[in-house]
């Protein structure tokens, strides 16, 4: 399997998101352009020009016509993907960290880290069907009981009925979009016990997975919250994604940025590690990366994955015939 | 929060403001707990009534001038001026009681110091100061006084206490499957286990959060697990779980040592002094182990107890006492400046009651298995009075072979575990004595007259890493050459024609080590690089000369064979941040298993005590190897299929779980269709899209499946 090497951003990557039909990849980036790939062989279609800080995250329609971005220059955007021009701006007072469409497009969630006195918070938005129409106002402001913590990540739950949300205070909660009421949050005693840096929820929605700086993965039930599955690694995981094809979870992480420099490569592990969902045993990793792994994203036909690190390298692996015969 | 919102409303309920109450003041009645037990159960009970009275810092000093009022600020004035040289007095900690009726001082007075340590100071200090020439200090530690007047005048024979049979502290060795135990610390807990390489794990046999303050540490035949306490140490064992067999006070304990037949524990204690100038304070005591008594104990200054070598070497250097080989443990030794004190165990004093000269003696090693010591005196005089390595038999005192070497710059003795040889690493100084090479005096200790034979590398400058002896064997291996890729060599005692020879057995090139460390029974050998070197391993049999493995345990920081040479331990502590955790490999280089504990401090493998067989059994055995293992691969066998058949077991019912999710999931997706639906505008739903597209891939994979494996069979 030798993958391909997409060297277009300039920082460390942050997201990576491949649309519904699995041909384009958009990837997000510290430096301030999101930038949008051919999924197959790596070639770069185009960027986003137009945010002023590090881009956090993004989320493509499902008819590949809008990009929505979330950046640290506190606010989040509207793109039009085949053009690259903003439709909307979102504006916040603080950081934008996480964005995610609803089922329909019709809505999008939006977390805000807390800044300056204000709380960290989750923001439900009408997207309108043309732009002209988009308001800026929010459908509904959730705010997490501990307002000094991050909520790295929210995504909708089933039928856009809830909000499921996960950040620095290790607790997963989910929450009602109709009332904003808090519905379930994750038991102390089998949850994360560190920071939850990453979630990635099941196509159908049935499922979700959450990487923790605990050095731990755990599959959820996101309907009652119930926790299946748990992986254990040897670092902080950074970025989990789940296999749409094969029973596959895949963690990538790495020692602490910061550390990197005064330790051998080696000590680093900055490898994707492939897990057997069922069984939660280790199949095998890929190597590659020089910095630690900050987002991981399978393609939805699950023939290829895609990579994003500290290293500012995206690479793209197309799987070779013989992994999907993989026996253990 | 919370918690103290109930509180504070409860309070308030009951009118009590917290803030007036102090919760020290509050007395519970005596011998009743309510219930709630006190932590600190190991608690040295008998100790701790010591520390209880609060009165160890006070002096009573007897014997002073009795004098009237008048002169008595006069006393108490000279009184202080010779305490405070010798301690820091509490203030108002000088009282000097006076007879109600005459106004006259009773010629006694209490001095109270700020610490325990000040108080045993002065009273060593003073006691017998002559103030004149009548008044002699008599001075005494408060405590005493209360010890000694509740002595009773007459003798009673001490109670004979009923005889309770102890559990068999051997019991780990009858284990039905002939496995060790090894003991790891990581965090606060200290656990031990068997070491089940069949099932590939260990097996938890006991665990306990702060079982020692420091470290542990088993008794070289591994009978007890001894561990540190603020207190004092502690042994365990027993037959199933860990009791404490036995506690030996010694407060602040730093390190303990163990004789070698187990029969005496020798703990260390020393104290930073206040003074910077003076040299720490060390209080060394040695214990039976079995009855807990002390047996002497010896205080000094560090000075006392460190070599004085040419390099000064500062505090003592562990042990202080070496302990004579053998399992009689008759003999310990103490190096200190210019003398040898060898002390024996039946009176626990110097033998001829007296050390033994000698001028400038830097280093002493015991023979493991006789009573002899072997010394280096290194050269004196700018080189006019040579270097010799001697050894001496104790308790004879005779020196039975020495040997003078000539501009030596340093050596290093090294004995072979049964006692036959002992090398003696001499470096020395090349003529210009700017740079030094090194090479070998070989001792043949059992032979006649013990002949000594001088052996030099084949490249002369080479730097010596490493030496080790073979275990009950005649080869040792060195490593020798420059960093990063030095070579290894192995020799033996015996050539094939000439028993009497040294021979080289063969040299390996650059090798990625810096560690030896051979199987305890011999014949095999890792070569491991470690810290600089990664944790590179190269599993090597000397009897072949072939390299059986390479493997890596990247970072290993300790590796520890266990004690029949079965299995290997790499660990990395926590010096390291990173994989912190054990591995166990067998013999050749297979990974058994590896487990991951963050902060992970010590390993340490259960020892086992020499086998019973005698030599010409273990002979036997091993030359019908064959027969004798069949039961055990067999028995290997059957729990190979047992874990294989668990395992089966195991995936089955999870898959089963699975699908009862996956199920579960699919039917409330194909309810939610509708909803779905409605969302997307009424777009057809991605239900029937996504089961085709799902089917399409699968259809896919599997013809590619099938097809291959029909052509590879035909």
């Amino acid at each position: 399997m030798t993958p391909i090497l997409m060297k277009g951003h300039e920082r460390p990557l942050t997201f990576l998101r491949y649309n519904r039909d699995g041909d384009l990849l958009f990837s997000c980036a510290k430096d301030h352009t999101p930038t949008l790939w051919l999924a197959h062989n790596g070639e770069r279609l185009g960027t986003y020009r137009g945010h002023n800080g590090a881009v956090s995250c993004c989320d493509v329609s499902r008819d590949s016509s809008r990009l929505i971005t979330g950046s640290a220059d506190q606010t989040a955007k509207l793109w039009d993907v085949k053009s690259g021009k903003q439709l909307f701006t979102f504006n916040f007072g603080s950081s934008a960290r996480s964005v995610d469409f609803s089922v329909g497009d019709h809505l999008a969630v939006i977390t805000t880290d807390h800044f300056m006195g204000v709380s960290s918070a989750i923001h439900v938005k009408r997207i309108a069907e043309d732009p002209q129409d988009q308001v800026g106002d929010s459908v509904l402001v959730l705010q997490s009981p501990d307002g000094k913590k991050k909520i790295n990540r929210a995504v909708w739950g089933p039928l856009n009925q809830t909000i499921v949300s996960g950040g620095e205070d290790t607790v997963i909660r989910i929450w009602d979009t109709e009332t904003g009421k808090l519905l379930k949050q994750s038991d102390v005693e089998v949850g994360h016990k560190e920071a939850i840096t990453s979630l990635c929820k099941a196509a159908d929605d049935s499922h979700f997975l959450t990487g923790s700086h605990d050095k731990t993965a755990k599959l959820w039930d996101m309907r009652s919250l119930t926790l299946i599955k748990s992986y254990t690694t040897v670092v902080p995981v950074n970025a989990v994604a789940m296999s749409p094809l094969l029973n596959h979870v895949v963690l990538g992480g790495g020692q602490d940025a910061s550390a990197v420099t005064t330790t051998d490569h080696r000590a680093g592990k900055f490898e994707a590690k492939f897990y057997d969902t069922i069984l939660e045993e280790e199949i095998g990793g890929v190597k590659g990366h020089f910095g630690p792994i900050n987002a991981l994203a399978f393609n939805p036909d699950g023939k290829s994955f895609s990579s994003g690190g500290e290293d500012g390298y995206v690479r793209l692996h197309h799987f070779d015939s013989n992994y999907f015969n993989i026996k253990i | 929060m919370a918690a103290v919102v109930d509180i504070d409303a409860l309070s308030a309920q009951l009118g009590v403001n917290w803030s007036e109450v102090n919760l020290d003041s509050i007395q519970l009645p005596p011998g009743n707990n309510f219930g709630i037990e006190s932590d600190d159960e190991a608690v040295y009970h008998d100790d701790q009534s010591e520390f209880d009275t609060g009165f160890g810092n006070i002096i009573v000093v007897d014997h002073l001038p009795v004098v009237p009022k008048e002169k008595f600020e006069k006393l108490e004035g000279v009184l202080k001026k010779i305490y405070n040289q010798l301690g820091v007095i509490k203030e108002n900690g000088l009282w000097m009681p006076v007879d109600p009726d005459t106004k006259m001082t009773l010629g006694y007075c209490f001095i109270e110091f700020n610490t325990p340590q000040e108080a045993q100071n002065a009273k060593e200090k003073s006691h017998g100061y002559k103030l004149d020439k009548t008044h002699i200090f008599a001075v005494n530690m408060f405590d005493d006084f209360d010890r000694l007047m509740n002595v009773r005048e007459e003798w009673e024979p001490p109670q004979a206490r009923p005889y309770v049979p102890g559990e068999n502290l051997q019991k780990w060795l009858t284990d039905e499957k002939a496995r060790d135990q090894l003991v790891i610390r990581s965090g606060p807990d200290t656990e031990v286990y068997w070491n089940d390489a069949r099932q590939k794990k260990p097996e938890p046999v006991h665990k306990r959060p702060y079982w020692t303050e420091s470290y542990v540490q088993w008794s070289p035949l591994g009978t007890y697990l001894v561990t540190l306490h603020k207190q004092g140490a502690a042994v365990w064992g027993g037959a199933d779980t860990f009791t404490r067999l036995m506690r030996y006070q010694h407060s602040m304990v730093k390190l303990v040592d163990f004789s070698p037949g187990e029969r005496y524990l020798v703990t260390y204690h020393s104290q930073e002094p206040s003074n910077p100038r003076d040299a720490s304070k060390v209080e060394i005591k040695v214990f039976d182990v079995r009855t807990g008594r002390m047996m002497r104990d010896f205080k000094g200054s560090a000075d006392e107890f460190s070599i004085g070598g040419p390099g000064g070497v500062a505090g003592a250097s562990w042990p202080v006492f070496r302990w004579a080989g053998g399992k009689d443990d008759k003999y310990f030794a103490k190096l200190s400046k210019n003398t040898i004190s060898v002390y024996e165990t039946e009176t626990f004093s110097l033998i001829d009651k007296k050390s033994m000269k000698v001028d400038n003696v830097v280093d002493i090693c015991w023979s493991p298995t006789d009573s002899i010591l072997s010394l280096f005196v290194p050269e004196q005089g700018g080189g006019n009075q040579p270097a010799k390595v001697a050894l001496v038999q104790i308790p004879s005192k005779v020196e039975l072979r020495q040997k003078n070497l000539f501009s030596v710059s340093d050596c290093k003795m090294y004995w072979q575990s049964s006692g036959e040889y002992l090398a003696v690493k001499v470096d020395r100084y090349t003529k210009t004595k700017k740079s030094t090479y090194s090479g070998f005096e070989l001792f043949r200790i059992k032979e006649r007259d013990i002949p000594i034979e001088v052996l030099e590398l084949d490249n002369k400058n080479d730097k010596i890493i490493a030496f080790a002896w073979e275990p009950k064997g005649h080869r040792f291996a060195v490593i020798h050459g420059d960093q990063p890729r030095p070579d290894v060599s192995f020799y033996s005692m015996k050539t094939a024609q000439n028993t009497g020879r040294v021979s080289k057995l063969a040299t390996l090139k650059a090798k990625q080590a810096n560690a030896l460390f051979w199987s305890p029974t011999g014949k095999y050998i890792i070569l491991a690089g470690l810290k600089g070197f990664n944790g590179q391993l190269e599993f090597f049999n000397v009897d072949e000369l072939e390299t059986m493995a390479t493997a890596e345990h990247f970072m290993a920081t300790d590796i520890e064979w266990d004690p029949t040479g079965r299995y290997v331990a790499t660990a990395v502590t926590s010096v390291h941040e990173m994989e912190n955790g054990f591995t166990i490999w067998s013999f050749n280089g297979n990974l058994v298993y590896r487990i991951l504990k963050d902060h992970f401090f010590q390993l340490a493998w259960r020892p086992r005590p020499p086998s019973f067989l005698t030599a010409e059994k273990e002979e036997e055995i091993a030359k019908n190897l064959k027969k004798y293992s069949k039961k055990y691969e067999a028995e290997d066998q059957d729990v190979s299929l047992l874990l294989s058949e668990q395992d089966r077991e195991k995936r089955r019912a999870l898959k089963e779980e699975w699908e009862k999710w996956v199920m579960q999931w699919k039917s409330l997706h194909e309810e939610e269709k509708l909803e779905r639906q409605d969302l997307r505008d009424g777009e057809v739903s991605d239900v029937e899209e996504d089961e085709y597209e799902a089917k399409e891939v699968e259809f896919e994979d599997l013809i590619d499946v099938t097809e291959e494996i029909v052509q590879e069979s035909m």
